[in-house]
C-alpha cells in the first residue's frame, strides 16, 4: 500500500516506508507505511495487538526495524538509536508510563530538558553560574508544564506515588519539556478519569494549535474523532484503511478487524 | 603514651581515609550509576604503581623512577586509572550488566599478574619500596608527621566529597539517576546513556586510582599482594555498610569497617600464638562477613542509607534531603 499522502505536494515531516518488525517468526509490523505533514495530527487506531505500539517503538528508535525506512524531515534516521530522536525533533510517550520512580515529579520533568550545559560534566565546575542560571530557567519552565497538566501539588513527591492517570500526565509533561516538533502519543488518555480526559483532549489540542505534528494512538474513538481529521487503521501489522474518522468507522474491513475476523 | 596513642590514631584514621577515597570512587560507579565493578583492586593497584613509578628516584632494580613530585604522582595515578576504566568501560558498557562484572574481575586479575610478572617495571613480588612519603622531612617527629598526613588526607576526602556532591546535585547527576531508574525512558528523552555511564565509570576509576596512590605514598611500600580480590571485597563491604548511594555513607563505612578490621587484627595478634597467626587471619574475614550480615539485617540500606538528592538549585531546604523510606524499593 502506498504511503498516505499527507498534504499533497509538501514533503512529509515524518515518514515510515514499508516498516517490518519481526520477533522470532512473528511479523508484528508487516510492511507498514505512514506519513505525516508538518503540523498535522493523525490518529492511529486498531485492535489490541495490531502493532501500534511496536510501530511507535520503531519510529522512536527503541526498536530497530527488520526492514524499511524512517525518514524525518528528509533525513533517513532508520539506523539511529533512540537517544538521537529528540535532536531530530521527535518525542514520544510510552503506553505504560515509565516514570523515574525515586525522583520527584519536578525532577522527572526537568530530565526532559534539552541541551542544558550542566549535563556536561566539567561545565558544573568550570561555569557554575551558567549552570545555575539555566537550571533556574528550566525549573521555571517545568513548573509551567506541571501547572499546565495540573500536577503542581505533586511536584515534590517521588514519582512512584503517582496514580496511573497522573503517570500519564507526567509522561506528557516530561516530553513537552523537550519541546519536540513532533510527538508520538501512545494512549495518553488511557486510564484517565473523564474529567481529566477533557483536560488531556484540551492539552493535546493546544499542542496541535502550536503547530506540532502529532501521531496519536487511542482506543477512545470519540476522542480520536474530536482531535484528528485523519485516521490510520492498523490491523495485524499492516495499514488496513485510512481516511477521516467517519470514513474509517464505516469501512467494513475496519469493522471486521475490530470484530477479530481478519486473520 | 598519649602521644603514642595520638600517632596511632592519626595513622589509623589516615589509612581509613585512603579507603574512604576508594570507597567514594565505588559509590560513583555502583551507588550512583549501578555499575557492578568487582575489580576495584585492579584500579587501585594500577594507581598505586603508576604513582610510585612516577615519584620514586631512579632505581637499578626496575625501569622507571622519574623522581617527580608526589602531587604529579597522584594526578598521574588518577589519570592512568581513569583511562584504564574508560577502556574497560568502552569495551563492555554496551553489553549486559553481568559482562561488566566479568570484565572488571578479569581486569583486576590481569593487573595483579602484570604487577607480579613485569619485574623490570614493577619489581615483581617484592614490589616497590621507598616511595616518597608526604612530609617525610618531619618523619622524626611522629606526632607532627601523623597530624600533617592526616590533615592532607582529610582535605583530599573533603574536596572529593564536595565535588561529588556538587555533581550528584547537578543536571549531570540527575541524568545519571534517571538512567539508573529507567534507561529506556532516559534514552527517549535524548540522554546518551552510554556516554553518561562511561563518564561515571571513568570518574569512579580515577578516584580509585587516586586512592591507591594516596595509600601507597602514605605506607611508603607497595607489593602485588596488596591488590588481591580481598581488597575489592573490603571496599564493597565498606560501601554497603556505610550506605550505598550516599557519599557520607561511603566515608563512614570505610572508617567503620577499617576499624573492625584493624581492631580484630590486633586482637588476634594478642590472643593467638605467633605460629598460628597466618591461619587465624581468615578469622578476620569471617568477622567482617558477620558484621556485614548484622548491618544488613538491622539496616538494609547501610548505616546512612541513600539520601534523596534533589538538584541544588531547586527548592527551599526543608524537603531537600529526605531520607528514602526503607520499605518498598527494589
Ligand atoms: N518484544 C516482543 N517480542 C515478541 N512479541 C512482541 C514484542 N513486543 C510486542 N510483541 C507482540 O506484538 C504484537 C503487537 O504489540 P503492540 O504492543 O504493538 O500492540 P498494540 O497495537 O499497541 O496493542 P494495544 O492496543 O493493546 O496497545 C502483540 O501480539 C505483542 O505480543
Ligand atoms: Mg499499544
Amino acid at each position: 500500500m502506498p504511503p498516505m499522502d499527507a498534504v499533497a505536494g509538501e514533503a512529509p515531516f515524518i515518514e515510515a516506508r514499508d516498516l517490518v518488525k519481526q520477533f522470532g517468526g512473528m511479523r508484528v509490523v508487516d510492511g507498514m507505511s505512514i506519513a505525516l505533514a508538518r503540523g498535522e495530527m493523525v490518529g492511529l487506531i486498531g485492535p489490541n495487538g495490531a502493532g501500534k505500539s511496536t510501530m511507535f517503538n520503531l519510529l522512536a528508535g527503541s526498536l530497530r526495524p527488520t526492514s524499511g525506512e524512517i525518514i524525518m524531515d528528509g533525513a533517513d534516521i532508520s539506523s539511529e538509536g533512540p537517544e538521537t530522536r529528540i535532536a531530530h525533533g521527535l518525542g514520544r510517550t510510552f503506553q505504560i508510563p515509565r516514570p523515574f520512580g525515586e525522583m520527584t515529579v519536578l525532577e522527572n520533568v526537568l530530565t526532559g530538558g534539552q541541551g542544558q550545559s550542566g549535563e556536561r560534566l566539567w561545565v558544573n565546575f568550570l561555569r557554575p553560574r551558567r549552570v545555575a542560571t539555566e537550571e533556574k530557567a528550566a525549573v521555571e519552565k517545568a513548573r509551567g508544564l506541571l501547572d499546565f497538566l495540573r500536577l503542581t501539588p505533586l511536584a515534590l513527591e517521588p514519582a512512584r506515588v503517582l496514580s496511573g492517570g497522573q503517570r500519564k500526565l507526567l509522561e506528557l509533561a516530561r516530553i513537552l519539556m523537550a519541546d519536540p516538533q513532533a510527538i508520538l502519543l501512545d494512549e495518553p488518555a488511557a486510564g484517565v478519569n473523564p474529567a481529566l480526559l477533557e483536560l488531556i483532549i484540551d492539552r493535546v489540542q493546544a499542542l496541535h494549535a502550536q503547530g506540532r505534528t502529532i501521531l496519536l494512538i487511542e482506543h477512545n474513538m470519540e476522542m480520536v474523532a474530536r482531535l484528528c481529521s485523519r485516521v490510520a487503521v492498523m490491523a495485524t501489522g499492516r495499514l488496513l484503511a485510512q481516511g477521516t474518522p467517519g470514513e474509517v468507522a464505516r469501512d467494513p474491513a475496519v469493522l471486521r478487524a475490530y470484530l477479530g475476523s481478519t486473520a | 603514651m598519649i602521644l603514642h596513642l595520638f600517632s596511632y590514631g592519626a595513622f589509623f584514621t589516615t589509612v581509613a581515609l585512603t579507603y574512604a577515597i576508594i570507597c567514594l570512587g565505588l559509590n560513583v560507579q555502583w551507588g550512583q550509576t549501578g555499575l557492578f565493578n568487582v575489580g576495584v583492586a585492579g584500579f587501585v593497584g594500577l594507581g598505586a604503581y603508576v604513582s610510585a613509578l612516577l615519584t620514586t628516584p631512579h632505581s637499578a632494580e626496575h625501569i622507571g623512577g622519574f623522581g617527580l613530585p608526589i602531587l604529579a604522582g597522584w594526578l598521574g595515578a588518577a589519570l592512568a586509572a581513569g583511562l584504564a576504566t574508560l577502556c574497560v568501560g568502552w569495551l563492555t558498557l554496551r553489553l549486559r550488566a553481568d559482562y561488566l562484572a566479568i570484565a572488571t574481575f578479569g581486569f583486576a586479575v590481569v593487573v595483579q599478574l602484570c604487577l607480579l610478572n613485569l619485574q623490570p617495571i614493577t619489581g615483581g613480588a617484592l614490589g616497590i619500596a621507598f616511595i616518597p612519603r608526604p612530609f617525610a622531612a618531619s618523619a622524626h617527629d611522629p606526632a607532627r608527621f601523623g597530624a600533617l598526613n592526616l590533615a592532607v588526607m582529610a582535605a583530599v576526602v573533603l574536596a572529593l566529597y564536595l565535588a561529588l556532591e556538587r555533581l550528584g546535585r547537578s543536571p549531570w547527576g540527575r541524568v545519571l539517576r534517571a538512567i539508573r531508574e529507567d534507561e529506556t525512558a532516559a534514552l527517549a528523552l535524548g540522554k546518551n546513556a552510554t556516554r553518561f555511564r562511561l563518564q561515571a565509570f571513568a570518574i569512579g576509576g580515577a578516584i580509585m586510582g587516586l586512592g591507591g596512590a594516596a595509600q601507597g605514598h602514605f605506607i611508603g611500600f607497595i607489593a602485588p599482594d596488596n591488590y588481591l580480590p580481598m581488597l575489592t571485597f573490603q571496599v564493597w563491604v565498606m560501601l554497603i555498610v556505610g550506605g550505598s548511594g550516599n557519599n557520607r555513607g561511603a566515608i563512614l563505612g570505610a572508617i567503620v569497617v577499617w576499624g573492625i578490621w584493624a581492631l580484630s587484627a590486633s586482637a588476634i595478634a594478642a590472643v593467638v600464638p605467633a605460629d598460628q597467626q597466618a591461619r587465624t587471619a581468615s578469622l578476620q574475614i569471617v568477622l567482617i562477613g558477620v558484621a556485614l550480615c548484622a548491618i544488613l539485617l538491622l539496616r538494609p540500606r547501610g548505616i546512612l542509607g541513600e539520601v534523596r538528592i534533589v538538584s541544588r538549585h531547586l527548592l527551599p531546604g526543608s524537603r531537600l534531603r529526605q531520607r528514602l523510606p526503607h520499605a518498598d524499593r527494589r
